[in-house]
């Protein structure tokens, strides 16, 4: 799964730099055992939340590569329809993929909330990053589901910058996991899939028992900039890309690990990134030629479940259809 | 209230059994219910009716609410539905956006709505935006209410109308209930809408009694949200409104049919989406047009309501320029006197007819 994430995510900066892709585009190659982990470690019934740097999640919550390379390049086969991109996409029990840094983390309590009120033993993962970690709303939801108990997992995906601002520059603690003051905190390398995976798991087992919330921070890197706009090189240097790359690239670290353990051989691995690069091609070619949502959808979806209605466009005597 | 009239009629029933003979029945007096009362009901009903609704706010549950509109709920269905939260604006915002996403439906009160501004990210950006977003996958079905628009003495910070800002944004739909009526059906229809719903409440209008139709006494009492209604007829001038000013504008209206002046007072009820058609077809037949708000002028609802006039069917009707009464441009005084004429009053809405009428 984690070599599908970073080819995925290669492959949408080839588009991107193709102009196949336009907007913002924020990239997780290098985070991959964050996703992967996190999914290994609960179920799909639970519900997860993020921000931005979210095509890896989109993925590991169930939607293919096709439905989210169509929707970067904003075509109606996109898994939104071309309506959303990039930082914008829903799947059952995952909720985006939200453009307002912070703002997703009320909305990952309040999914907790509704899990607790149908008592179905669900949590909900609500992830944020180094950045986002320094949002006042954070705190509120902090302050919440400690009060209520929400099944509230908190993690702080740390990739150590927020945008071009590193975290020394940004937060006066730059301990993430103890920022919850009251609730407990883990620190977990999140290079280590495994790693990732276990605390994962303790995490949601500590949720589900109706402790309350507890906070994860994951140590992760990310080796493109912060979005597609940025070569990420002003605010750190290519030598620390390149360390982190060369000895603690968790795809690397997984497979040494399971070379070395005789858990499969070279050619086994080898044979999954060949059905890897297909899988990518494919959806890139599908991407590339499905076309673009038709303009008179450009009004449907403005309200669900009502009648059909007209959208002013342009001017008034541009009229779209809104369906539901 | 059928329970009341029970009461009442029970002992007199045990009377005239003695006297063998039945009273014949007379109409029950009219229901007087105030608006606090039906907004009340119109939660209880939907509370009672589907246990996914519930209500979140500051001081909603043990305070009975901060202006009673609550009472007795929190003692009825508990913590688990009656939610009282800390002073966090924009974490119980975002948490009631995030519960709606999840399949519940929360009603998020705001203690009034310039507290709003400090979730406004929540309400547009979490909540109206994306369903949109979302290429039609994720509802939100939410209702964000309290009291909005100028209240008495509260001064500048507590007194801001949102009706405009809210009505600006698609994937919205914003209600300005005026009377009682209003008030139970328009919360009832945007606690089972599917979508965001933002109802403005006015304060002043809490404590006002209004008579309740029989048709507003059933538990399944809706009025549709997107449809404005007429609340008086007249011949001579249309004049819109939302909210506690529709009571000044029938105040005037009163005022000046004295003067032989028939003016169609027009209740909005909803603010978006707007029911221009029912203000188109009553300038068609009036051919004169003032809107009456609370807001302010700049880009409010009423240069809503002129724009589209101008745009539509209806501006061949104008025989004047069609007229805004609005609140005073300027941040809420609080001396009586200031604060009085930085809102539209029935003097103010009177000239404006006359003058749109040119007598």
């Amino acid at each position: 799964m984690m070599q599908t994430v970073r080819r995925m995510e290669l492959k949408a900066d080839q588009l991107y730099k193709q102009k196949i892709i336009r907007g913002f585009c924020h990239l997780c190659d290098g985070q991959e055992a964050c996703c992967v982990g996190l999914e290994a470690g609960i179920n799909p019934t639970d519900h997860l939340i993020t921000a931005y740097r979210a095509h890896g999640f989109t993925f590991t919550r169930g939607l293919s590569v096709r439905e989210i390379l169509a929707e970067l390049t904003g075509r109606r086969g996109g898994c939104a329809k071309g309506k959303g991109g990039s930082m914008h996409m829903y799947a059952k029990n995952f909720y985006g993929g939200n453009g307002i840094v912070g703002a997703q983390v009320p909305l990952g309590a309040g999914i907790a909330l509704a899990c607790k009120y149908n008592g179905k033993d669900e949590v909900c993962l609500t992830l944020y990053g180094d950045g986002a970690a320094n949002q006042g709303q954070i705190f509120e939801a902090y302050n919440m589901a400690a009060l209520w108990k929400l099944p509230c997992i908190f993690i702080c995906e740390n990739n150590r910058y927020g945008m071009g601002t590193s975290v020394e520059r940004a937060a006066a603690s730059t301990d993430y996991y103890k920022r919850g003051d009251f609730i407990p905190g883990l620190r977990v390398d999140g290079m280590d899939i495994l790693c990732v995976r276990e605390a994962t798991r303790f995490a949601a087992a500590y949720c589900r028992s109706g402790k309350g919330p507890i906070l994860m921070e994951l140590q992760t890197y990310r080796y493109h900039g912060h979005s597609m706009s940025d070569p990420g090189v002003s605010y750190r240097t290519r030598e620390e890309i390149q360390e982190v790359r060369s000895k603690s690239d968790p795809i690397m670290l997984l497979k040494d690990r399971m070379v070395n353990s005789n858990l499969a051989s070279v050619e086994e691995l080898k044979e999954i990134d060949v059905e890897v690069r297909k899988e990518i091609e494919d959806a890139a070619q599908f991407a590339t030629a499905d076309p673009e949502p038709p303009l008179e959808e450009l009004g449907y979806h403005i309200y669900s479940s009502d009648p059909p209605f007209e959208v002013r466009g342009a001017n008034q005597w541009i009229k779209f259809k809104s369906i539901s | 209230m059928a329970a009341v009239s029970g009461l009442v009629r029970r002992p007199l029933e045990q009377v005239s059994g003695l006297l063998r003979r039945r009273f014949h029945r007379t109409v029950p007096a009219a229901l007087q219910v105030t608006v606090r009362e039906a907004i009340n009901q119109g939660m209880d009903e939907e509370l009672e009716r589907d246990e996914k609704v519930f209500l979140l706010g500051e001081e909603v549950a043990q305070y009975d609410g901060a202006y009673k509109v609550s009472r007795g709920l929190w003692k009825k269905y508990g913590d688990k539905r009656i939610i009282d939260t800390p002073i966090s604006e924009m974490g119980f915002a975002g948490i009631a956006v995030g519960a709606a996403m999840a399949g519940l439906r929360p009603i998020c009160e705001f203690m009034t709505f310039n507290f709003s501004m400090q979730a406004i990210d929540q309400v547009i950006n979490s909540a109206a935006k994306t369903y949109y977003m979302s290429g039609g996958f994720q509802s939100v079905p939410i209702v964000f209410r309290g009291p909005n628009g100028a209240s008495a003495g509260v001064a500048a910070q507590h007194s801001q109308c949102f009706a405009a800002w809210y009505g600006h944004c698609p994937g919205l739909k914003v209600v300005s209930p005026w009377n009682s009526e209003d008030a139970k059906g328009l919360i009832k229809s945007a606690i089972r809408d599917n979508n965001p719903v933002v109802v403005l409440e006015n304060e002043l209008m809490y404590g006002v009694p209004f008579e309740f139709p029989s048709e507003a006494q059933s538990k399944d009492f809706l009025i549709p949200i997107g449809k404005a209604k007429i609340e008086r007829q007249g011949t001579h001038i249309t004049v819109v409104s939302h909210s506690r000013p529709v009571g000044h504008c029938l105040e005037a209206a009163t005022v000046l049919s004295k003067e032989g002046i028939g003016c169609e007072v027009i209740n909005m009820r909803t603010i978006r989406p707007m029911d221009i058609e029912t203000i188109e077809a009553s300038v068609m037949k009036t051919n004169h047009l003032i809107t009456v708000e609370g807001g302010w002028p700049q880009f409010g609802v009423g240069a809503e309501i002129c724009a589209r006039i101008t745009e539509g069917p209806a501006f061949n009707f104008l025989d004047a320029p069609a007229v805004r009464v609005t609140g005073a441009d300027v941040p809420m005084p609080y001396a009586k006197i200031l604060e009085d004429n930085s809102v539209p009053q029935v003097k103010d809405i009177i000239f404006a007819i006359k003058k749109t009428l040119n007598i």
